[in-house]
């Protein structure tokens, strides 16, 4: 059973945490994340979950106790935006080289400086090789059942990896839509009882975390580690399928949308794809043969199967939210660019970047870019590989 | 040595007690700790404030230092109360 509710992405999300009822939480209040937490505190309080909420004076204790708290055996939850993200770095590798199942929904929002609370990608992209699967998520229904399927995701036993939910703030944090919530029984059932691996509170079977590995070993432990990340994607997909049995919605790798006999082609995270597919609809009842491709398991990137799926194009831009400064190209043009440089035909890239700091993206943005797709697939010519749009000169 | 496909997840260490196969006293400051028994009131001490496992303890009581996991720090020494302001431990030079 479904109940359709009108909710925010927080509140959304705040709900998925209630149903799942985590041992631990704890978390600090961070622009545009607090009302997912503040609403989760409110469930504590009232008595609606045992969830112990441990209240912090800062990310990096709150990332540091969720930590402990996984490593003593408990199923732990937190959630952050931005600077909080940015402090719990140096933290995020170590709960990725413990192999702690962490679920941590990030709430997108822009770095400092300067400030702003509005939504762009920089924060999770930041963080994106610090061993976190991140999956990225559309609207409030997506990180509903993304943080659903977190869960999962990270307690497999073949991967045991923490998992980041990314989903656009304000944008969809903070707007209402139409969502539809599972019984508490159906997520209960989904997600399980929570199995530790060598809980520390496991007394009888003492066990040391955190050992100093030096030059004899620490290149094999990496090794080691990279692997497991081979792992994910299938689990990533075993988990979608049984998700598909309880809600009848389909969740992969990445979205394909009108890709498969496309000429021209964008690549675009979260919430931006919604406003990018209207505008496809438009262009393919006018006959333009153009596609989308919304990466769902940005970390780890799913190279072989992202490249198969645009290879075929004439011409792709990568859409970033984020810049990487310094002369590079943004973080998802990267991904994509590595992932079809090997294939003997593939299309002309370009990557343009839009809505930092809460910039709107409009149709008129997703238009744009089109048309200049359409003219580079028709002369092959390309005026700058990589450029701003949406701003004023 | 251990290879890449033996790395338990997450470099859990299964074995309790495996640092005591790491002689952490291979090599040494220049100064090694003495321990003088008739200055001794047992308080333990030492044994709390060492930072490896150089101060061995059998039936409640000290025994001499294993120099094995002793790196001439000297924490034990200076931690030391003594007998009537006569020091139990007291730092020497090492002898080569």
């Amino acid at each position: 059973m479904t109940k359709i509710v009108a909710v925010t992405g927080n509140e959304a999300v705040a709900n998925a945490f209630r149903q799942i009822e985590p041992d631990v939480c704890a978390a600090y209040p961070i622009t545009p994340q607090t009302e997912l937490m503040q609403r989760f505190a409110s469930f504590v309080s009232n008595g609606q979950v045992k969830t112990e909420l441990i209240l912090v004076e800062s990310e990096h204790s709150a990332m540091s106790a969720c930590i402990g708290a996984a490593a003593a055996g408990g199923r732990v939850a937190t959630a952050t935006s931005s600077q909080g993200l940015a402090l719990m770095w140096e933290t995020l590798f170590i709960a990725s080289g413990f192999r702690l199942p962490i679920v941590m929904p990030v709430v997108n929002r822009a770095l400092s400086s300067p400030i702003n609370i509005h939504c762009d990608h920089s924060d999770a992209m930041g963080a994106r090789d610090s061993g976190w699967i991140q999956l990225w998520s559309e609207n409030a229904q997506e990180a509903y059942d993304n943080t659903i399927q977190a869960f999962r995701i990270a307690e497999d036993m073949d991967i045991r990896l923490p998992v980041m939910v990314c989903y656009d703030g304000f944008i969809i944090s903070h707007s209402i839509e139409r969502i539809e919530y599972f019984d508490d029984e159906i997520v209960k059932k989904f997600v399980g009882e929570y199995k530790p691996l060598y809980p520390l509170l496991d007394i009888e079977n003492p066990k040391s975390f955190g050992p100093l590995i030096l030059t004899d070993l620490y290149h094999e432990v990496r090794k080691a580690h990279s692997e497991v990340y081979k792992n994910v994607p299938k689990v990533v997909l075993k988990v979608a399928k049984d998700f598909e049995k309880i809600s009848g919605r389909k969740y992969g790798l990445f979205e394909s949308y009108m890709l498969e006999d496309a000429e021209i082609g964008i690549v675009i995270l979260n919430s931006a794809a919604g406003t990018t597919k209207d505008v496809i609809d438009d262009y393919r009842n006018k006959g333009v043969k153009v596609g989308l491709l919304k990466p769902r398991l940005f970390r780890p990137f799913p190279y072989a199967e992202i490249g198969n799926a645009l290879k075929h194009l004439k011409a792709l831009c990568v859409l970033d939210r984020a810049d990487a400064f310094g002369g590079s190209f943004g973080p998802l043009y990267l991904d994509v660019a590595a992932s079809l440089c090997n294939f003997d035909q593939k299309p002309i890239l370009i990557n343009r970047i839009y809505g930092l700091g809460g910039r709107d993206y409009m149709p008129e943005h997703a238009a744009g870019v089109i048309e200049e797709l359409r003219k580079i697939a028709k002369t092959g010519k390309v005026k700058s590989l990589k450029e701003y749009i949406g701003v004023r000169e | 040595m251990m290879g890449w496909k033996e790395i338990p997840p997450g470099m859990v260490i299964l074995e309790p007690g495996s640092a005591l196969k790491v002689k952490t006293g291979s090599w040494r400051a220049a100064y090694r700790p003495r321990w003088i028994e008739e200055n001794c009131i047992q308080c333990l001490l030492c044994w709390l404030y060492c930072p490896d496992n150089s101060v061995k303890v059998k039936d409640g009581k000290r025994e001499d230092f294993d120099f094995d996991y002793c790196k001439g720090c000297g924490i034990c020494a200076l931690e030391c109360p003594g007998k009537k302001g006569n020091k139990a431990i007291v730092m020497e030079e090492e002898v080569k």
